[in-house]
């Protein structure tokens, strides 16, 4: 699986690359399962978006090789191999004796996946839910001015002493909302 | 259509969460832990939608919606905060932000 | 298919309402006005407002669950909307007080703060694990944002990455517990998943009793408990004062009220395995978090780094109340949250007042000889760093007393023995603080100290507050104790 080239690339364009083919296959899962709705949401927003997103900052800081000389066995990152190992382990026997087998996924309505049902479900059970998201994206929209510097800003603040920092064009990144 | 059982799926999911966390301890460069929290969530994700369809309910999918949402307010902020630190630092490496020890 | 719109009760909600209007209004006003401090003073009767309509909610109705059972207003949510109420409204005083020293007044910032706040009633207000989820995201990203707003300062930008990341991948863990204790029980909402819970049969606990130890985990992260504290130091360092304040507060207060809405009503059912399980690893969890945060605070010169250890083993002694799971646990909590909020906040104002550069003049040194210059600040300091070290007759004393009390009649006398001795070895660090500031000689150089309005505003109710809950405690636990969670 295309999950263990991301940790293992040295080059972080290829672990975002890496990361795409493994969201895509993520996307292919879910229309397996018939929930076409998250399968298209995962290709627009984590495949189309979110990896861009990475993509476009790993280039613009011009950061594929953040560690300089990586050495994979030191006795740091055996042990760490070894805590996710436990964790697997943890997580593999629970969801393998997970419940009765009374439940089985043959009942399952093969249209529980589509547009219309989660809609449904999202704009009348979940409406808080759905509200508090837009309040989330509100939060996103203002960090991200915030950070990224009104330039207006720099002249208010006047005496307190800048650095001269070199220019580096800001991004909009609101624009993946 | 096929079924494959649910069970492998949940399976599929803890072995890419424990390969996310393992990611982010071990890599030092920022963005690929980003990209590390970003697999963990889309492990967590897939358990959702395998247990919504053993159930035949639609809960686990909106779950999924809030998820994606969160993911991409998240990277957002996360990267506007790592490109403002970059101007900083010249470094996406996490040791090199080591300013605050006391 | 038509759909049928859900009755929504949305007064259920009105302070989280009234918080998230406001933050929108300052954004509004900030671009009309260009002096920026009355946004400051709009964000503060805004948050006023918030808790006026809480008052009026409790006086008005019984419980009422909102939102198809999304979110419940019951005592329990008032209480800590009060708390997040006085966290934010000092919090919001000490930054008109501190942001137009380091440059940094400016709308967005209370814009977040507000924000951040309804992000942390909606957690307490929250009934099904989704609108905690949410809740909790949406507190933790204003904080990043807030963490890291001082973007010309290195450490401000570092402690925003810091805690960025560290949430992140707590929040990760949060969401996959979520997913498994769902998997477990079909349902989110709490007391769904109460009921699916008795339904598992013998044999399949692992799936939820994973799935509540990842929980378990992630809202370690967000309280600070050890061994799942390592940000916390650099990022209270790094960030603002004002933010730190709030972030110390706000953020804990949040994550404990989803965590013990979460294990009492979804796990705390008499005779499961579940609920001797949450209790031994609570326990466990509240050990090691006031012994290692004490004892590493000890070593600590920076003040600001000594309150983070500080706040690391308070974090312990509310999970000492949060262990024992009986209504006078519960109440012991919520009381001790409330005192913290007062005190720990008062103690970071004072720090904000005599800081004066980006992270200079938060050195222990730098305190000595204090209250030759300024008295009635040193007097103030040594109100809330004696509170915080349980002195009798001031807020943190009643916390600490009910809370232990509460271990003892819960049966876990071991535990609120080891929480007694560690707030003996806390009284040393604190002490040492007003040491520095009594006894050292004065030192020759005297800060240029101004203090306006808002500050002294902000000084003076965090140091009622911590008095009067000192001197009537009982008023405050009776609220507590009405919170309703117990039905």
């Amino acid at each position: 699986m295309a999950a263990i080239a991301v940790i293992f690339s040295k080059n972080a364009v290829h672990s975002a690359l890496f990361l795409l083919l493994n969201f895509i296959m993520l996307a292919g899962l879910y229309i397996l399962m018939s929930a076409q709705f998250i399968a298209a949401l995962q290709v627009i927003v984590y495949a189309g978006a979110i990896v861009v997103l990475i993509l476009f900052v790993i280039m613009l800081l011009g950061a594929e090789l953040g560690e300089s000389v990586p050495t994979w066995f030191t006795p740091k990152n055996m042990f760490v191999a070894l805590l996710s190992l436990i964790l697997l382990t943890l997580a593999g026997t629970a969801v393998k004796r997970n419940f009765p087998e009374n439940l089985s996924t043959l009942n399952t309505p093969s249209d529980w996946g589509s547009v219309e049902n989660v809609g449904m479900a999202l704009f009348t059970d979940y409406v808080l839910a759905f509200e508090i998201a837009g309040v989330l994206l509100l939060v996103g929209i203002i960090g991200v001015v915030v950070l990224s510097g009104w330039e207006r800003k720099i002249e208010e603040i006047g005496p307190t002493p800048i650095k001269q920092l070199p220019d580096i064009p800001y991004i909009q990144q609101e624009d993946i909302f | 259509m096929e079924h494959i059982p649910t069970t492998w799926y949940l399976l599929l999911a803890a072995i890419l969460f424990s390969i996310g966390a393992g990611g982010v301890l071990i890599r030092r460069n920022t963005l690929v832990i980003f990209m590390c929290v970003e697999m963990m969530m889309n492990a967590a994700n897939l358990t959702f939608v395998a247990f919504a369809r053993e159930f035949g309910s639609t809960t686990g999918q909106v779950f999924v919606f809030m998820v994606m949402t969160v993911a991409a307010v998240e990277v957002a902020i996360g990267l506007a905060i790592l490109v403002e630190l970059y101007r900083h630092v010249k470094s996406v490496n996490i040791d090199s932000f080591d300013s605050l020890k006391g | 298919m038509g759909i049928e719109l859900p009755s929504l009760n949305f007064g259920a909600l009105l302070p989280v309402i009234i918080v998230i209007l406001t933050s929108v209004m300052v954004l509004i006003f900030d671009l009309a006005l260009s002096d920026k401090r009355p946004l400051g003073w709009i964000s503060f009767v805004g948050l006023m407002f918030a808790g006026g309509a809480g008052w009026i909610q409790q006086s008005m109705e019984g419980f009422d669950p909102a939102f198809q059972n999304m979110a419940i207003t019951d005592g329990y949510t008032h209480f800590f909307n009060l708390i997040f109420v006085v966290g934010a409204g000092l919090s919001v005083l000490v930054a008109l007080g501190y942001l137009g020293k380091k440059g940094l007044q400016g709308g967005e910032y209370y814009a977040m703060l507000l924000l951040a706040t309804s992000g942390m009633m909606i957690m307490a207000a929250g009934t099904d694990l989704m609108i905690i989820f949410l809740g909790l995201e949406l507190m933790s990203i204003s904080l990043y944002v807030l963490a890291a707003i001082n973007r010309y300062s290195r450490a401000s930008l570092e402690a925003g990455i810091k805690y960025f990341l560290l949430g992140a991948f707590a929040s990760a863990f949060f969401l996959y517990g979520i997913a498994l204790i769902y998997g477990a029980s079909g349902s989110t909402n709490l007391n769904g998943i109460g009921e699916g819970l008795k339904a598992v049969p013998k044999g399949y606990e692992a799936l939820p009793l994973f799935g509540l130890g990842l929980l378990i985990i992630g809202f370690s992260f967000k309280i600070a408990a050890v061994p799942f504290h390592w940000w916390t130091p650099d990022v209270y360092h790094g960030a603002p004062t004002s933010v730190t304040a709030f972030m110390s507060v706000g953020a804990k207060a949040a994550g404990f009220a989803a965590l013990i809405r979460v294990l009492t009503v979804s796990f705390g059912f008499d005779g499961s395995m579940f609920a001797d399980n949450w209790h031994v690893a609570v326990a466990t969890l509240a050990v090691l978090t006031m012994t290692l945060g004490n004892l590493t605070a000890l070593a600590q010169n920076d003040v600001k780094r000594m309150l983070a250890y500080s706040s690391i083993a308070h974090a312990g002694y509310v999970l000492v109340g949060v262990v024992t799971g009986t209504e006078q646990g519960i109440s012991a909590a919520l009381f001790y949250l409330m005192a913290y909020a007062f005190m720990n906040i008062g103690a970071f104002a004072v720090i904000s007042v005599l800081e004066q550069q980006d992270a200079i003049g938060t050195n222990l040194e730098e305190y000595a000889g204090l209250a030759g210059h300024h008295r009635v600040l040193a007097m103030l300091m040594a109100i809330f760093m004696l509170s915080l070290m349980g002195f009798p007759m001031l807020g943190g004393f009643w916390g600490k007393v009910y809370v232990f009390l509460a271990a003892i009649e819960a049966g876990w006398i071991v535990l609120a023995i080891i929480a007694v001795l560690n707030s003996g070895i806390a009284a040393y660090y604190y002490l040492r603080v007003i040491v520095h500031m009594y006894m050292s000689p004065v030192s020759d150089q005297s800060h240029a100290i101004n203090l306006n309005s808002a500050m002294q505003v902000a000084l003076g109710l965090a140091a009622f507050g911590t008095i009067l809950l000192g001197v009537m405690p009982a008023r405050i636990m009776d609220l507590a104790a009405s919170s309703g969670l117990f039905g």
